[in-house]
């Protein structure tokens, strides 16, 4: 092996950890308060960035859309108008998401009509954000109670179905996005993007982020409840529906924000978002989909691992990631002396 | 017993002429083949998914590995079809077991998401690794199946294969449902512990499941090769193993023919909906993913069962036989009548801090009633599932019989011959009550998945539920052995745990609290039963706090208090204890 190569390797590997280390966390709290596996959470990730195309002033994106109103603002007003419906016995939430659900519109309306830079960027976040909790109320909720074998399977009927409306609204291109900070900035020999700084400093924000929600606030606290025992939760007055909705709501807003900065970097896709989640998962499972600070360093061990693997053998990349799964489980594997008992 | 088995022969018959009444329209005869590997991979998942409760996202994964192990074994080694068959079923097995051997003692939800990961994997290496799989392009030109000097090119002649292998997929899979392997599959999906308990390994039968619906696909795979008589890696993507998903899911998972109809509709529906979406979208793409995936998660909130339930209520049921015949051979009793049957010493169990048992001692002998009492909280229960090997103890051992059993498995416990009941009933509702019993002869059976898929167990199968039925006779609940389990009453309930311990003719038998929840009429019963075993050679440990019910029926009392021994003698002894008396009714008031 070449060595002059490693602190470049190095450099990738930290920044593409970075964001499966987002997506792990955002999984393992869902996973942990709701027992649903949240397979589509890659699609969430490239809707954000694909969405703020639309948003782009014409010159920036070199697209020309007439101020047409991006599919995922649709997506996220249907399902906020089918939740409102579902919830009709509760006429103030009803009302609420119907008023929600014509804002989503609202704002994508004038984003697309020519907003400055930054201001489409965070309506694009707006945007996307309901499609999270709204899938956990449609989707989810309905099946309560079911196992988490159940859920998985929805999970990823959810992923598939996200994914061909992706192609749906955004076509099979990808998209250049303008850097927020834009230029490099040399480590040692190593150029870094300035852009991957803001990567790493949203990372750290949302892990303490997280921390201090967990530990100091209220929600955090009924949320780790709700995770340990949802009906001892439940005893104590804490919904575990309300808590659903929390989840599914912050994972959602991590990994938008994440695919908003990742985006100018990898150039975005519809497609890519599985490979991403997919990763995420990997990293997630080496800290048993349990353990927060586990699902991070496994993040940026997949992150190495895969920068070696490209580098060892470009096409079967991704591959090796995944096959990576193996010692991983057998290892959890070998630890494990329980006769199944399943939740 | 000379009557036609009417149901085999229709369904023979259909599969017979279908491709004549087909043979006017090429299309639907190539559909017709595609539905039966479709059903051939949904098979495979009933058995995974509908019996043993486990699924996979990598079927078609599964199919792929054995398409290009005929495809390269003919084209460039110049094998027969018929000998790559063997060999690509085999290789998608050994994928199987690797993937599986790793996974099964986990949760629940690692295996399918290892598939996903292995899905993937494949379809990459199969696309990028070209020098050997040709890539996206594949590999052409593999010879026809040929049977007998006739090649099977057309689809109608083609059909004929296929369907031969589903049907007989189809037989054996029937098969395997209602044997001893097929319930203790069905028993460890509800409930791995009560499975446990009666001999059941979970992680050994989950696993030879899931290289068994391998094999399926395999054969799938396998066929779909030599039908095209090409490889390419699309149709064994993750996309595709989603779809055959979809298709046992929308059909009804947990009925064989349901899985089939659900092949059919799916594969149909494909056909519809490549047409059908880039007209809609006004551009060619992957838009059927879509619709599957919104097929897939309404199907499990608004019918989780498929399709199928609504059709088979407007078919004739079966009905279910009496018994009869002999049983199964009976344990050879040998041993003294005072024989320490079970000897507990030193017994203590901590969670965290909690000491929850604390130096737990005493013998039971054989022959006779021993009874474990003390207040809520005393740890009985705990003490209870030390001996039966559901916890390991902190420190202490349990022997039966002067073996050693701590650290043992409960499966490999119970088959030295200890059985027992749980406090709260542990039953298969969606099981009959003589299927129910039927689990107590796991340990005394042998037939394996082969043998039971084959239908080479017949005999042994008639004899387990000739003793299970058995069993129902000697607790009185013979009357209702066709009734399903869900619905009995908490007498019925307890009275069934009972018979399904009596059916693995055990030599000491457990109870966790046998008796709560009766009334005074059914306690009397139930005390006259537990004396009539002890009569026919059984020795018994029964846990309870029923005062009453334990100092008439038991012969010993030890009284456990906080975790610890507080006395031990006979009823009349322990009740004169100021120990046990102050524990019981509180302190004296001096």
């Amino acid at each position: 092996m070449d060595w002059t190569v490693v602190p470049f390797l190095a450099a990738d590997a930290v920044q593409s950890g970075t964001i499966y280390a987002l997506l792990a966390l955002s999984l393992v709290l869902v996973f942990a308060v709701t027992r649903v596996i949240l397979v589509p959470l890659g699609e969430l990730l490239v809707f954000a960035p694909l969405t703020y195309v639309f948003f782009l002033p014409g010159e920036v994106s070199g697209l020309e859309l007439h101020g047409q109103i991006p599919g995922t603002a649709w997506l996220s007003a249907g399902l906020l108008l089918v939740w409102a419906v579902l919830d009709r016995a509760d006429l103030r939430r009803a009302v609420g998401l119907f008023l929600a659900a014509v804002l989503v519109v609202g704002l994508a309306w004038v984003g697309a009509r020519g907003v400055p830079l930054w201001l489409g960027w965070i309506l694009a976040v707006l945007v996307v954000l309901p499609i999270g909790p709204a899938s956990y109320r449609l989707f989810f909720q309905p099946a309560k109670n079911a196992s988490v074998l159940t859920y998985l399977i929805i999970a990823v009927g959810l992923h598939f179905a996200y994914q061909g409306l992706g192609l749906v609204f955004f076509g099979p291109e990808q998209y250049r996005l303008p850097s927020i900070l834009s230029g490099q900035t040399n480590l040692g020999t190593v150029p870094v993007n300035n852009q991957a700084f803001l990567v790493y400093g949203f990372a750290i924000l949302t892990m303490l982020g997280l921390f201090l929600f967990f530990t100091r606030s209220l929600n955090g606290k009924a949320l780790r409840a709700c995770a340990v025992n949802r009906f001892g939760a439940r005893l104590l007055g804490i919904s575990p529906a309300q808590a659903g909705y929390v989840a599914f709501g912050i994972a959602t807003l991590i990994v938008a924000v994440s695919g908003m900065l990742l985006a100018p970097l990898i150039s975005p896709a519809y497609f890519q978002g599985f490979l991403f989640g997919l990763k995420g998962f990997v990293a997630g499972i080496l800290g048993g989909l349990i353990s927060y600070p586990l699902a991070v360093v496994g993040a940026l061990v997949v992150g190495a691992f895969e920068q070696w693997a490209g580098y060892v053998s470009s096409p079967f990349k991704d591959a090796l990631v995944f096959a990576l799964l193996l010692p991983v489980l057998l290892w959890r594997s070998l630890r494990s002396h329980e006769i199944g008992e399943e939740e | 017993m000379s009557r036609v088995p009417w149901t085999p022969v229709v369904i023979v018959a259909l599969v017979l002429l279908a491709p004549l009444l087909l043979s006017p329209f090429p299309f639907y005869l190539t559909l017709a083949n595609f539905i039966a590997f479709g059903a051939l991979v949904a098979l495979g998942l009933y058995l995974l998914t509908g019996l043993a409760g486990m699924t996979s996202f990598g079927q078609a994964a599964f199919m792929g590995l054995a398409a290009y192990t005929t495809a390269l074994l003919t084209t460039k080694a110049g094998w027969s079809p018929w000998l790559t068959l063997p060999a690509g079923v085999l290789v998608a097995a050994l994928g199987a077991v690797v993937l599986g051997g790793i996974t099964v003692r986990l949760k629940g939800h690692y295996l399918p998401l290892s598939t996903i990961a292995w899905g993937m994997a494949l379809y990459i290496v199969m696309g990028s690794w070209t020098d050997v799989t040709g890539g996206f392009t594949g590999l052409t030109n593999l010879p026809a199946v040929s049977v007998f000097g006739l090649k099977l090119i057309d689809p109608k002649a083609f059909f004929y294969l296929s369907a031969f292998f589903v049907l007989v997929g189809a037989w054996a899979a029937w098969n395997l449902t209602g044997s001893r392997v097929g319930r203790a599959l069905r028993a460890s999906r509800g409930d791995a512990v009560a499975a446990a308990s009666f001999g059941v390994n979970p992680a050994t039968l989950k696993l030879q499941v899931f290289v068994l619906s391998a094999v399926y696909a395999g054969v799938a795979g396998w066929l779909y090769a030599h039908f095209l008589r090409f490889v390419n890696p699309s149709p064994f993507s993750l996309d595709a193993s989603i779809k055959y998903l979809i298709a046992a899911v929308a059909g009804g998972v947990g009925s064989i023919p349901g899985v089939i109809l659900g092949s059919g509709l799916v594969v149909t529906l494909e056909e519809w909906l490549k047409d059908l979406l880039p007209a809609l979208f006004g551009r060619s793409g992957n838009y059927e993913i879509i619709a599957y995936g919104l097929i897939l998660v309404l199907i499990l909130i608004l019918a989780p069962k498929g399709l199928w339930p609504f059709i088979e209520r407007y078919l004739p049921k079966g009905k279910a036989k009496t018994p009869e015949g002999s049983g199964l051979p009976a344990r050879l009793v040998a041993g003294e009548p005072t024989e320490v049957m079970l000897e507990v010493s030193d017994l203590t169990k901590r969670f965290g801090g909690l000491v929850a048992v604390n130096k737990i001692s005493f013998q039971l002998r054989r022959g006779e009633i021993l009874g474990l009492i003390g207040p809520n909280g005393a740890g009985k229960s705990t003490c209870f599932n030390l001996i039966t090997s559901v916890y390991a103890p902190s420190e202490g051992s349990v022997k039966l019989k002067g073996q050693t059993i701590t650290g043992k498995a409960p499966y490999d416990v119970h088959k030295l011959g200890l059985a027992r009941t749980f406090q709260h009933p542990h039953l298969f509702t969606e099981m009959t009550v003589l299927e129910n019993t039927t689990l107590g002869t796991y340990a005394r059976t042998k037939a394996g998945i082969i043998t039971s898929m084959f239908g080479l167990s017949r005999a042994e199968e008639n004899a387990a539920n000739l003793e299970a039925y058995r069993a129902l006779e000697r607790v009185g609940l013979a009357h209702i052995a066709q009734q399903k389990a869900d619905g009995l009453a908490i007498g019925q309930l307890r009275l069934l745990e009972i018979a399904r311990a009596l059916a693995s003719n055990p030599e000491v038998l457990l109870l966790d609290e046998p008796a709560a929840g009766l009334r005074a009429g059914e306690k009397r019963q139930f005390a006259a039963l537990i004396r009539k075993l002890v009569a026919e050679g059984v020795t018994v440990l029964l846990v309870d706090h029923d005062m009453d019910l334990v100092m008439g029926l038991v012969d010993r009392v030890v009284v456990m208090h906080y975790g610890e021994k507080l006395a031990e003698g006979t009823p009349t002894e322990v009740q004169r204890n100021p120990k046990v008396v102050e524990a019981y009714l509180g302190e004296v008031v001096a």
